[in-house]
């Protein structure tokens, strides 16, 4: 631990002299306050530190102590539930100890050292017996919701059990186990350490081959995401990044959530805060908080800590998906991590890039983006685990050349373009049909033809040609007026206006419909097709478009939303008035012939 | 620990360069004398060893390297508070510019004020009526809000932010309010404009001005918004006061910035903006919102209302001080220049207008069962007549459907008896919703998607009536 003094702040960026066996990326503490700093550059003995939190009132002088370690963070259980600043300080626990605002100074570990966990061993495991890196020890209760499992580091070194697991009730830092290994005997907790900027290693990765399921009926059944995937959401201000970000934390399937608010608002985290203990598991009835971790490094907060935020986020992630969970990761905004990287890039007068942007802004983005997966975890269980992340990007203006929304494209294989227009029509989510695209449906045909239902594809490929269709009508329209439409192309416009309105539409604050099964939203789907068909089916039998275009069926249409998931016999009735409705008018027209 | 110096080595525009200082540090607040002994302040942007870059908030007229002495002060820039601020004039440093007597301070707060925990705050929820139909029915103003108002040169945002300040209310509740006003480069007129208005009304007593003019220094609007900020959060969390703040014109204060960052010579953001500014408005427009009691599930008492007002250069949405401004604060209130031009006050667009405190704020046992339904449905109703303007526009009124023609009409009815107000006119949100349900009988039944059956049933006006709504506008 030597000590260097300060001889330069400029904004969160110190320089200290005096430090020459500093390393890259290793934890500095600033002044007698021990503000918490990254290393993140070197010239011989002048270390430039990034401070995580504010520095004024520092100056030339002050002491700066390395510490030896780089930035990490503590895996262990008491994760889940929790909420922490950028580089994994308790909130909860901060608001406790120094009431309303963040102060600063404050030391405190990211698990709880009091709180005691019953552990239950692996029962399997013998005394003498081989363990690898990865391996479950066993487990703890985290929440209800959550068997936390515990497992031999990725550090520790192929070894046997000197001392094996046992059953007990033990505090983060007791010792439930020993391996021999080739470095000696290593003490296992049931946390341990982890630096955020590496990634945890595992065996190899797998093709993914499952939708996250959503129940948000644009992205499950149009431009689906596959657990292990990454999607992203770049809109203009409030075009609805953060709803959506929102109603998948609450209503896809993953197993876990890991939450990061990377410099956005203090009120989304509270609304987050507040509605999740109140919320439900859909299929096992508890409240959605024990499955989440969030990460909150708000627009207030300082901005090198929103830098790292999203690595603790991840790494978070990270370890859960070892356990052989699906994971979810949402990042909202990404645009405000990349711009603290901008800033301190500035400050570090390193040549600048595109809009300022540090020329490695595409490298670090692809990084963070390749911590996703669908994976084979460490241990001689094989597990499958799957990381998916989604993250939000806030271009300026909505401009979508942004380098940020650009650097993201090239890695992201799937893009929900948010439209203002249609937030303006308050059309929600307002997720652009033409513009969006999904790379994993080839991935996903296997798993929506055996698990959903067989013809999933071919309502999707209907409706997103009618979609396209749609335009190109609208622009005619635009041109020469409604009139110049065949009957058939005004059949097509009335479709694609109940696909817009009556499935695209989905409003997150109506209880009802903030989420959709799959087999829900391919039966409303499939209605709306029905009618289709039918309908020009009629217009060739001479029915006037006048009545297709009137026919009641529409109001049941409209309310089929509301229909519960497990009444969907009911969409079979609207089948069956589609076919009386039409035939009907067939029947009419024919005796008006007469 | 005050140390004086006469080290200047440099002047670049409101910047000096000091050297030879020993123990500045960085966000000290420092005071400089002039040759003449004129006193002014200023603040340390960059410790570099004893070479100390300094920002002077008066400016640097007059200053020169020889003479000038800098007294560095220990601490940073603080605002003096006590409860007898209320009814007092400052400046845009916070020093009081009145002739009243002087305060004698509780307490001294850095003004830049520290974080609020996200843990620690309690999400806004309650319906604030501010008497005005395109903001209450539609982007509906919650308290502890930041909304700010975007607006143009020549539009009435000053009217309509004195018309919020005077008629706001939470309808069932007599509570202690207070309004802290913060004025950023804005002619005398207009800043007379709101003093004689809260004059009128007797709400003078209630108010903090802090006052940085056109031709005050500029500089100085640095410290302006922040100085009421801490002034707003004194009364608020310290007094339990319901506080409203109305910072006008923030892009004033983005291009003090500007100036600073250029004379820097920092690399700048979009449109010569520093890449910061985000992060500096974000530390501003986050002081705002509601916190938790002592008790778990309680508020304490308290709040701060945020309504920032700012121009946009040239009516551009795009341009970075509305846009980083949108990306932070929980919606917007937009002012349009066309519906300005046709005599609408006041001119809310209310399309790209938002409130995203809307949906937790209003409903049942806020404001009324029917408002959540409505609201949307008036959105894509008005959203389609507009459409069929343009449609119009291009192709004549006779290509149109008999449905496009009465979305039209309901179009121009909207704008003038929903949107259309007086300068004093205080609507209840009950006459604000029912003059919407009125304006929906203009279009077909089939047409309302939005709203559920039973309370079209239970709020569309049933007798038709063949005349325009305007005689339900009162
Ligand atoms: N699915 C939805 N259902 C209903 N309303 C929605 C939906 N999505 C968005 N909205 C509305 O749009 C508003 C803005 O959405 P949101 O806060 O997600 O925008 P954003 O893109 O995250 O903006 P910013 O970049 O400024 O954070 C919400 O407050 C809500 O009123
Ligand atoms: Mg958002």
């Amino acid at each position: 631990m030597k000590q260097g003094r300060i001889v330069k702040v400029s904004g969160p960026l110190i320089v200290a002299e005096g430090m020459s066996d500093a390393t890259m990326f290793e934890v500095a503490r600033v002044s007698e306050k021990r503000l918490i700093g990254e290393v993140i550059e070197l010239h011989g003995d002048l270390a430039y530190i990034q401070v995580y939190e504010d520095t004024s009132g520092l100056g030339p002088g002050d002491v700066v102590t390395s510490t030896g370690q780089s930035l990490s963070i503590e895996l262990g259980p008491g994760l889940l539930q929790s909420i922490y600043d950028g580089i994994q300080r308790p909130l909860n626990t901060i608001y406790l100890q120094e009431g309303h605002y963040i102060t600063r100074g404050v030391d405190l570990p990211g698990l709880s050292r009091e709180k005691k966990w019953e552990f239950m061993p692996n029962e399997e495991l013998k005394e003498g017996d081989e363990v690898v890196a990865g391996d479950i020890l066993g487990s703890v209760q985290e929440t209800e919701l959550i068997v936390h499992k515990v497992l031999v580091p990725p550090f520790v070194k192929k070894g046997v059990f000197s001392r094996k697991p046992e059953k007990g009730s033990y505090t983060v830092e007791d010792t439930i186990a020993e391996i021999k290994t080739e470095d000696g005997v290593q003490e296992i907790k049931l946390y341990h350490r982890w630096p955020v900027r590496t990634p945890r290693p595992i065996v190899k990765k797998l093709v993914p081959v499952k939708p996250l399921v959503t129940g948000q009926r644009v992205i499950d059944s149009l431009f689906p995401i596959s657990q292990g995937g990454t999607a992203c959401v770049p809109g203009p201000f409030g075009a609805g990044k953060t709803v959506i970000q929102h109603q998948l934390a609450k209503w896809s399937d993953a197993e876990i959530i890991v939450y990061i608010g990377c410099g956005e608002r203090g009120n989304e985290m509270t609304d987050v805060l507040q509605e999740f203990p109140e919320l439900k598991d859909p299929s096992t009835g508890r409240p959605l908080m024990e499955r989440t971790v969030l990460i909150a490094n708000t627009s207030n907060m300082p901005v090198a800590a929103r830098e790292a935020s999203v690595y603790t986020g991840i790494t978070i992630a990270e370890y859960f998906r070892d356990m052989g969970y699906n994971v979810a990761v949402m990042a909202d905004s990404t645009s405000r991590w990349a711009e603290a990287m901008r800033e301190m890039s500035g400050r570090l007068e390193e040549m600048p890039g595109e809009e300022g942007y540090p020329a490695y802004l595409p490298s670090r983005i692809a990084e963070f983006y390749e911590r996703s997966g669908r994976t084979i975890c460490l241990g001689k269980d094989e597990r499958i685990g799957t990381l998916s992340v989604i993250g939000a990007v806030s271009p300026p203006g909505g401009d979508l050349s942004d380098p940020v929304v650009q650097a993201t494209l090239k890695v992201v294989k799937v893009f929900w373009s948010l439209e203002d227009q249609l937030a303006f029509e308050r059309h929600f989510p307002a997720i652009s049909w033409l513009t969006s695209y999904s790379l994993y449906h080839d991935n996903l045909r296997e798993y929506f033809r055996n698990e959903v239902v067989e013809d999933w594809e071919r309502v999707r490929n209907e409706s997103m040609e009618l979609l396209q269709k749609e335009s190109e009508l609208k622009e005619l329209v635009r041109l020469v007026g409604i009139d110049s439409l065949s009957a058939q192309d005004r059949i097509v416009l009335e479709t694609t206006k109940l696909i817009r309105e009556d499935f695209l539409h989905q409003s997150a604050f109506d209880p009802d419909d903030a989420y959709t099964k799959l087999e829900k939203q391919y039966r409303m789907l499939k209605v709306i097709l029905d009618l289709h068909r039918a309908s020009l089916k009629a217009l060739e039998k001479g029915v006037p478009l006048g009545k297709l275009i009137d026919l009641p069926v529409k109001e049941k249409i409209s309310r089929m939303r509301h229909i519960p998931e497990d009444r969907l016999e009911q969409f079979d009735e609207i089948e069956k008035e589609i076919e009386a409705q039409v035939s009907s008018g067939l029947v009419e027209s024919r005796t008006v012939e007469e | 620990m005050v140390t004086e110096y006469s080290t200047i080595g440099e002047i670049a525009g409101p910047l000096v360069v000091m050297n030879d200082v020993d123990h500045a540090t960085y966000e000290e607040l420092v005071e400089v004398e002039l040759p003449g002994g004129e006193l002014r302040r200023g603040k340390v942007l960059e410790v570099d060893r004893n070479r100390v870059l300094i920002q002077i908030f008066e400016g640097t007229r007059g200053v020169d390297t020889a003479k000038t002495k800098v007294r560095f002060l220990g601490r940073g820039l603080e605002l003096a508070v006590s409860p007898d601020i209320l009814g007092r004039i400052f400046n845009g440093l916070g020093i009081p510019i009145d002739d009243g007597p002087k305060i004698i301070p509780e307490k001294r707060l850095d003004i830049n004020g520290s974080p609020i925990n996200p843990y620690a705050r309690i999400y806004p929820q309650e319906f604030i009526q501010t008497g005005i139909s395109a903001i209450d029915g539609l982007n509906t103003l919650v308290r502890g809000q930041k909304l700010p108002i975007f607006s143009g040169f020549g539009l009435p945002h000053s009217e309509l932010a004195a018309q919020i300040a005077r008629q706001a209310t939470v309808p069932g509740a007599e509570q202690a309010f207070a309004i802290v006003f913060a004025a950023m480069g804005i002619t005398f007129e207009e800043a007379n404009y709101f003093i004689r208005d809260f004059q009128e009304t007797g709400a003078m007593e209630r108010v903090v001005l802090f006052i940085n003019l056109a031709n005050d220094p500029t500089i100085e609007r640095i410290a302006t918004p922040r100085a009421a900020l801490t002034a707003a959060e004194y009364l608020a969390f310290e007094r339990g006061m319901h506080v409203l703040v109305i910072l006008t014109d923030m892009t004033n204060y983005c291009e003090a910035l500007r100036e600073v960052s250029v004379a820097r010579k920092e690399i700048p953001g979009r449109r010569g903006y520093p890449g910061y500014l985000y992060t500096d408005l974000a530390t501003m427009y986050e002081r705002a919102g509601l916190l938790k009691g002592e008790k778990e599930g309680e508020v304490k008492e308290g709040s701060i209302t945020q309504i920032p007002v700012l121009s946009m250069p040239d009516d551009d949405k795009t341009h970075p001080i509305p846009d980083l401004t949108g990306y932070i604060t929980e919606g917007q209130i937009i002012l349009d220049r066309s519906l300005h031009r046709k005599g609408i006050y006041p001119p809310i667009n209310v399309l790209p207008s938002l409130s995203r405190l809307r949906d937790k704020g209003i409903g049942k046992g806020r404001t009324r069962e029917d408002h959540a339904e409505l609201a949307n449905q008036l959105f894509s109703s008005y959203a389609r007549s507009k459409e069929v303007e343009e449609l119009a526009v291009v192709l004549g009124e006779a290509a149109l459907t008999d449905t496009d023609k009465a979305f039209m009409k309901f179009g121009e009815a909207f704008e003038k008896s929903f949107v259309q107000q007086a300068l004093d006119e205080n609507r209840t949100i009950e006459q604000t919703l029912d003059i919407g349900w009125d304006l929906l009988r203009m279009i077909p039944k089939i047409e309302i998607k939005r709203i559920r059956d039973e309370y079209i049933e239970k709020y569309l006006p049933k007798e038709e009536k063949d005349e325009s709504v305007s005689e339900n506008e009162s």
